[in-house]
C-alpha cells in the first residue's frame, strides 16, 4: 500500500518528555485516527509532520519527500487543521482568503465559498467575533480550499457541540469519496472515529503502542467479564489487561475465540469499544 | 441497495455488510452481472470507512459471490458454483428445519430422527 507519511525512528527530547524512535506509517486513500491521553506525544508528533519543530534524529517522509528539499511541495498539498487560532484576529474570511488564495496554486474560490456556505460563516465579520466553533470551522475552509491531497487536523471535534461534529464527519467522507485524498487527524473523541477511521494510531509516552485497522479492532479485540473465581495463573495468560472488582473482573483479550472455547458460557464476551482498549492499554499495568 | 447496519450487534460492520449483500444477492434482488455501488460511494452512505466497506467486497470476492473489474468496479458473479452451492445450503437447511419440527410435533426423538437420517443417506 502506497504511504503519505513515513516516520523513521524519529527522536525528540523536551525536558521531562522524550519521543523515542517513532515508527509510523500512514496508507494513501484512507482515514487515521491518532489516539492517546494528553501529554502522550500527539501534538509533537504532528508538529514534527508539519515542520514546526524539528526531530533530533530520524526520518520524516511525506508523499515519499523530505522538507529539507521538498517543504514548499510538500505545504502546497497539505491542508492543516489545528484548534490555536493563527489568524491575526481583526480580519475576516474575505480578508484571509485574499492572503492566503495567492499563496497556492491549486487555491478555488468556489471550493471555497461552497464550504463557506455550507458551515454558515459569515465573510465579512472579524475572526475575533467568532465562537469556538466557528472559528474551527473557519480553519477548515482555509485548509480545504487548495483541495489538498493530505489533509492533517490536530483535535478538530474538541469543544465542537455534537451536530458540527457529525457535519465534520460527513465531510471528511465527502472528501474521502476521492481515493488519492488522505486524512490523518487526533482526536479525544473516540467514538468519532469508530465510524469513520479505516486506521487507528494509539500513542503513549511517546511511543505508538498499536497502528490497526477498524476491522482488526472491532474483530480480534473484546471485553470479558466474569468471576474473578475463574481468574488463575494458568487462565490469566489469555487475557491482555484485566481489572478485579471485588467478585468480578473485566479484562481486554486479543483472542476472543480461544476464551470462548475455554470458558463457554461461563464468561460474557462484548464488544470493546476504543475508548474502553485505550483505557486498559493506559490504566491497568 | 438496501443495507441496515446495527450499532449495537456483536457483528462488525464488515460483516453485516457482507451477510445482507450475501442475502441480497442469494435472495436475486441482487441479479447476476448487476454492478455494485463503489466501496466508497457504499462507506459514504453507510457513513462507515472505507476499509470496512473494502473487507466486506474482499470477503464477497473470496467466496465468488462478486469479482471486481479494475477501474469499473464490483459485479455479482454470473453462475458461479459457490453460490449455486449456497442456495442448496439454504434450501437444505429450510427442508431441515420443516423435519425437525415436524418431528417434535409427533414426538420423534434425535436419536430416531438420525437413525433414519443414516437410512435414508446410505440408499
Amino acid at each position: 500500500m502506497e504511504k503519505v507519511i513515513e516516520l523513521e525512528n524519529l527522536n525528540k527530547n523536551f525536558p521531562g518528555f522524550s519521543i523515542n524512535d517513532l515508527n509510523l506509517n500512514i496508507n494513501k486513500g484512507y482515514v487515521t485516527g491518532f489516539v492517546g491521553a494528553n501529554g502522550s506525544g500527539k501534538s509533537t508528533t504532528i508538529k514534527m509532520i508539519m515542520n514546526l519543530i524539528k526531530p533530533d534524529s530520524g526520518d520524516l517522509k511525506i508523499f515519499g519527500m523530505e522538507h529539507g528539499d521538498y517543504e514548499k511541495t510538500i505545504k502546497q498539498k497539505i491542508g492543516f487543521v489545528y484548534d490555536d487560532n493563527i489568524y491575526y484576529e481583526g480580519l475576516s474570511l474575505r480578508d484571509l482568503q485574499k492572503i492566503i488564495a495567492p499563496v497556492y496554486h491549486d487555491w478555488n474560490n468556489e471550493t471555497f465559498y461552497n464550504y463557506i456556505e455550507k458551515f454558515e460563516l459569515p465573510l465579512n465579520k472579524p475572526i475575533k467575533n467568532f465562537s469556538k466553533g466557528m472559528r474551527m470551522k473557519a480553519s477548515l475552509v482555509l485548509a480545504l480550499s487548495h483541495n489538498p491531497e493530505l489533509i492533517i487536523m490536530d483535535e478538530p471535534t474538541a469543544g465542537l457541540d455534537p451536530v458540527f461534529r457529525k457535519d465534520l464527519l460527513k465531510t471528511i467522507q465527502e472528501i474521502m469519496m476521492d481515493e488519492d485524498k488522505s486524512i490523518f487527524f487526533s482526536t479525544h473523541i473516540t467514538s468519532d472515529l469508530e465510524k469513520i477511521a479505516d486506521y487507528i494510531v494509539f500513542i503513549k509516552d511517546g511511543d505508538i503502542i498499536f497502528n490497526h485497522s477498524i476491522n482488526t479492532l472491532q474483530n480480534d479485540f473484546a471485553l470479558v467479564k466474569g468471576n474473578r473465581s475463574l481468574i488463575d495463573r494458568d487462565t490469566e495468560q489469555e487475557f491482555d489487561y484485566i481489572s478485579f472488582k471485588e467478585d468480578t473482573f473485566e479484562a481486554m483479550t486479543k483472542k476472543p475465540r480461544k476464551i470462548a472455547e475455554i470458558f463457554g458460557d461461563e464468561v460474557i464476551i462484548d464488544k470493546i469499544s476504543l475508548e474502553e482498549i485505550m483505557y486498559f492499554f493506559n490504566g491497568v499495568e | 441497495m438496501k443495507i441496515l447496519l446495527s450499532n449495537s450487534s456483536k457483528d462488525p460492520f464488515y460483516n453485516q455488510i457482507y451477510e445482507q449483500i450475501k442475502s441480497l444477492i442469494l435472495s436475486d434482488e441482487l441479479k447476476d452481472g448487476e454492478g455494485l455501488p463503489s466501496m466508497r460511494k457504499l462507506a459514504y452512505d453507510l457513513g462507515v470507512s472505507v476499509i470496512t466497506v473494502k473487507r466486506a467486497y474482499d470477503e464477497l470476492e473470496k467466496e465468488n459471490f462478486i469479482y471486481s473489474i479494475v477501474g469499473k468496479g464490483s459485479f455479482v458473479s454470473e453462475n458461479n458454483i459457490a453460490l449455486i452451492k449456497e442456495k442448496k445450503m439454504q434450501a437444505v437447511e429450510e427442508q431441515l428445519q420443516a423435519v425437525v419440527t415436524n418431528s417434535k410435533e409427533v414426538g420423534i426423538s434425535l436419536d430416531e430422527l438420525q437413525e433414519m437420517i443414516n437410512l435414508f443417506y446410505k440408499e
